[in-house]
């Protein structure tokens, strides 16, 4: 084929956003062009490899595209599981009447953090009880804590070693009672010679926090730090780098800065690790260290701004963000920020100060309203139960009414099928009506949301919770409190950090090699009086940055594919469905369209099956691909053991999570086991949840294949490793 | 009728390529992408236009400076530059002689220096980042030059089907 390549005039070239390099003069050039060569033909040479070379990087960073969207997609798939998830049983409390069994063990999840007093909890929470036996080779600590203390535990952690039960209560309490007195947003001053890091998501990578310290120093007066959230889950070392960040805090309390992340949180924990982490760790204290952090995490404040002028917060903003709501709120009421804030006085909703029932802890959110200013749908105005409880004039028309919302609810079966009952129907959290609605609203903004390049905000429907925001929004937010920048978290940037909205927000992520090995650098931010952001990158481990582009992306792509198979044999028996309904004649085969259709149908990830193609289907004839053998090659292990009905196996790999989820609620002392009655009762909340009938049999057959210790009580941990998906394929 | 058939077919897989690249760029999945990652999407097709070429089409495809590229305006434009093969694939034997034109003492290899030399200030020249880009790719570790021959058989990246 002939390929005519053209003379191209030099000029400046400038494509949108990519750089190319300044033109010199044809002149200078000839001067250093040897004589052998005609600088035309050498000029038409580079042009051509030129052309070559960004094609072929183009394609590569087209497949690190790819591979980052699957990953990420799995991720945010994931957390809207979960809100939706808690958001139904919010709904369930809602709606159940009060002799519901199930409403008991939804209760017990619920359950009001007791109606203590804060010198009650300083008892329940103290150290002097627990004793450090002689045997403990750990790090001893004092308090006061000073620097010394502080680099000895930190070098003890490096070393691997665990710091004691009494010392991790002690850290802990002490760090409790500071935050107390710190306001919801952090006012920092940068003047003169002194220069402020910043951080974010660091998520248990202990190995990225040692080697930003290390490039960087230790915080002090001198090195102020702000860490944006995320400091727990997924990552193995959430608790070594709470108890290095709490020291720092402690003997620093001026000039380290934490903000709260949406990780911060005891219900995020619950799915993405750290609650296991800490049971682990701790098996005696555990519960209490969890119970600690849990106020501790609803004390941290909100945000940081830096010389009034640089807002820092995890997530974002929305068009409603107002500092000065944020700055009055009683932050520590929101323990989990998917739950509305919690009653200060008294568990129950008898609330003489708080404003009568309408401010009551069950009137959540309004089911039905998506803007809090507008009604969508009619919707009778929630009522509390507590006080239908106690009024004795409970007619039967109100009784009525609760029984057809629990129908609509869809957990009646002779109403399965009201229509009402759509997931999309369930309230999402953070969108609440009233006073209270509305600060949460704010919170729950701060913490959740993305920017998107488009102009607007809307909803935040792939995480489940916050906004999407543009560039109008955050000029108008700017504008309206006189600040010039917003840095962020939150999301994960393959250069460790990412401009937006015309540099007017940053994000910054500091967990390197967050998906996998070689998928991204981690960055922390420098900044002076001048209030420039400096953004210094690194990469954890020395083996991934001597890898070549080339490599690198193969790695991590192998990595995501296999997440996506994962992804893909969990759905086998709804893909070989979805499958079947384009192969009416039973053939076996389908065409690679309709495969990529059944396959986006089912897994609803949003990502480009046709591009994907090649790398999940090895065979394919004539186009079509024979979808039987296609699942089965997936090479996905079966399970350890085998319970005869295959159907709640399904549902038990794809609701992988959820289960662990609601085990460790329901598990609420801890103990990591849980009774074969509430295992009964977690199986039919789930599939109220599904919307999909479970028989008792199935339950009390897997139930008793589960009783590994036949003791009578399942242990969470065995239950789940029996499904944990081990690829068979491993050295492929 | 059989030729219609099939152009219409051809026509159709077109479509279904452009879409699926674009997707991937397309952030919010509503059919926009931004006009700086289009190259990536252009590239990821098979075509190997030049930076002048890119400026052309952008200009042509985004017309109302939104920095915006709705996905309405890139697919006809896309299939037609499809169709037409207008920026088709550099066989190898015109890179090797390309590589061989800069090579000028005929060594067999290019020295990174020269290589840099090129790149960075004839055509359309690389940016530094750009051209480490290269060199960490290219350059053979040991004997630290770009040895062209086997770099261009390496390189190459099966398009998709």
């Amino acid at each position: 084929m002939n390929v005519p390549v053209c003379f191209r005039q030099l000029k400046p070239q400038r494509v949108m956003g990519c750089g190319v390099g300044k033109s010199r003069p044809q002149q200078e050039k000839c001067d250093k062009v040897s004589i052998s060569v005609p600088a035309a033909t050498a000029i038409r040479a580079a042009l051509l490899i030129q052309r070559w070379y960004r094609q072929y990087v183009a394609r590569l960073e087209m497949r690190r595209r790819c591979t980052w969207n699957i990953f990420q997609s799995i991720e945010y798939a994931g957390e809207q599981n979960q809100i939706k998830l808690y958001n139904f049983f919010g709904f369930l409390m809602d709606h159940f009447t009060p002799a519901s069994s199930e409403r008991n063990l939804i209760s017990h999840i619920f359950r009001e953090n007791e109606v203590c007093h804060e010198t009650e909890w300083e008892r329940y929470f103290c150290y002097k009880g627990v004793e450090v036996p002689d045997s403990y080779s750990g790090p001893h600590l004092t308090f006061p804590m000073t620097f010394c203390g502080v680099s000895k535990l930190m070098e003890a952690l490096k070393q691997k070693q665990q710091l004691h039960a009494r010392y991790v209560l002690q850290i802990l309490g002490e760090t409790w009672r500071l935050l107390r007195f710190l306001p919801n947003i952090n006012h920092v001053s940068v003047c003169q010679t002194k220069e402020i890091t910043i951080c974010g998501d660091l998520h248990g990578q202990l190995e990225d926090l040692l080697l930003i310290f290390y490039k960087n120093g230790l915080p002090s007066c001198e090195k102020p730090y702000v860490f944006n959230g995320d400091f727990v889950d997924r990552g193995k070392n959430s608790l070594e780098i709470l108890l290095i960040l709490f020291g720092f805090l402690l003997v620093y309390p001026h000039d380290v800065h934490l903000n709260r992340g949406n990780h911060e949180d005891h219900i995020v924990n619950l799915r993405y690790g750290f609650t296991k982490e800490v049971l682990g760790k701790y098996r005696v204290h555990g519960k209490k260290i969890l119970k600690l952090l849990q106020k501790i995490f609803s004390w941290l404040p909100v945000a940081t701004v830096i010389n009034h002028k640089v807002l820092v917060v995890h997530g974002g903003i929305s068009n409603s963000t107002n500092l000065n709501v944020l700055t009055r709120m009683d932050r520590h009421r929101y323990v989990s920020v998917l739950r509305p804030p919690k009653m200060i006085h008294g568990s129950s909703s008898r609330n003489g100060d708080a404003g009568g029932p309408v401010e009551g802890r069950r009137r959540v959110r309004s089911l039905t309203n998506h803007s809090f200013a507008s009604t969508q749908r009619s919707v009778s105005p929630r009522r509390s139960l507590h006080n239908l409880s106690v009024n004795n004039d409970v007619s039967g028309s109100v009784e009525d009414e609760l029984r057809k919302r629990h129908r609509l609810a869809g957990l009646d079966p002779a109403y399965r099928d009201t229509k009402t009952a759509e997931p999309d129907s369930e309230p999402r959290f953070g969108e609440g009506t009233g006073r209270h609605g509305h600060e949460w609203k704010q919170i729950v903004d701060l913490l959740w949301s993305d920017p998107m390049p488009q102009n607007g905000c809307i909803p935040n429907e792939v995480r489940g919770g916050g906004c999407y925001w543009g560039p109008d929004v955050t000029e108008e937010v700017l504008g309206r409190h006189n600040l010039q920048l917003l840095i962020r978290s939150h999301e994960c940037k393959q250069d460790g950090y990412e401009f937006c909205h015309n540099r007017r927000v940053l994000t910054i992520f500091s967990a390197s090699n967050y998906y996998e090995v070689g998928s991204n650098r981690g960055a922390y931010i420098r900044m002076g009086p001048d209030l420039v952001p400096h953004c210094i990158q690194y990469q954890a481990s020395r083996t991934c940055r001597e890898l070549t582009l080339r490599q690198s992306v193969r790695w991590t792509e192998r990595s995501a594919l296999q997440a996506l198979k994962e992804q893909l044999f969990v759905h086998k028996s709804d893909l070989i469905s979805a499958f079947k309904e384009f192969d009416p004649n039973k053939t076996g085969m389908i065409s690679l369209r309709h495969w990529a259709v059944a396959t986006e149908s089912v897994l609803k990830l949003g990502l480009p099956w046709r591009m994907l193609r090649p790398q999940l289907i090895s065979r394919t004839q004539y186009g079509m691909v024979n979808y039987q053998q296609w699942i089965r090659e997936l090479s996905i292990t079966e399970p350890k053991l085998q319970v005869s009905d295959t159907s709640i196996m399904d549902t038990m790999y794809k609701n992988h999570s959820n289960l662990e989820t609601i085990f460790r609620m329901i598990d609420t002392d801890h103990s990591g086991l849980i009774s074969f009655e509430e295992f009964h009762q977690t199986w039919k909340l789930l599939s109220s949840h599904l919307k999909m009938e479970i028989s008792d049999k199935a339950i009390a057959d897997l139930a008793q294949s589960m009783d590994f210790n036949k003791d009578g009580s399942i242990d969470i941990n065995e239950f789940m490793e029996a499904f944990r998906l081990v690829d068979l394929s491993t050295h492929s | 009728m059989a030729d219609n058939n099939q152009s219409a077919e051809a026509q159709s897989d077109i479509h279904k390529k452009i879409r699926s690249a674009f997707k991937t760029f397309d952030f919010l999945s509503n059919n926009t992408v931004e006009a700086c990652e289009i190259n990536s999407v252009i590239y990821s097709l098979g075509c190997f236009p030049t930076q002048a070429d890119l400026h052309a089409f952008i200009s042509e495809v985004g017309e109302d400076n939104s920095g915006f590229i709705e996905l309405d305006k890139f697919l006809p434009a896309m299939t037609k530059i499809l169709l037409e093969h207008r920026f088709p694939p550099i066989p190898e034997e015109r890179l090797l002689q390309a590589f061989e034109v800069l090579d000028k003492e005929k060594k067999g290899y290019l020295e990174p220096e020269e290589l840099r030399k090129y790149m960075t200030e004839e055509g359309e020249p690389f940016t530094q980042e750009e051209m480490e880009e290269m060199l960490t790719a290219l350059v053979d570790n040991k004997q630290k030059c770009v040895l062209y021959k086997e770099v261009i058989g390496q390189l190459v990246i099966d398009p998709d089907t």
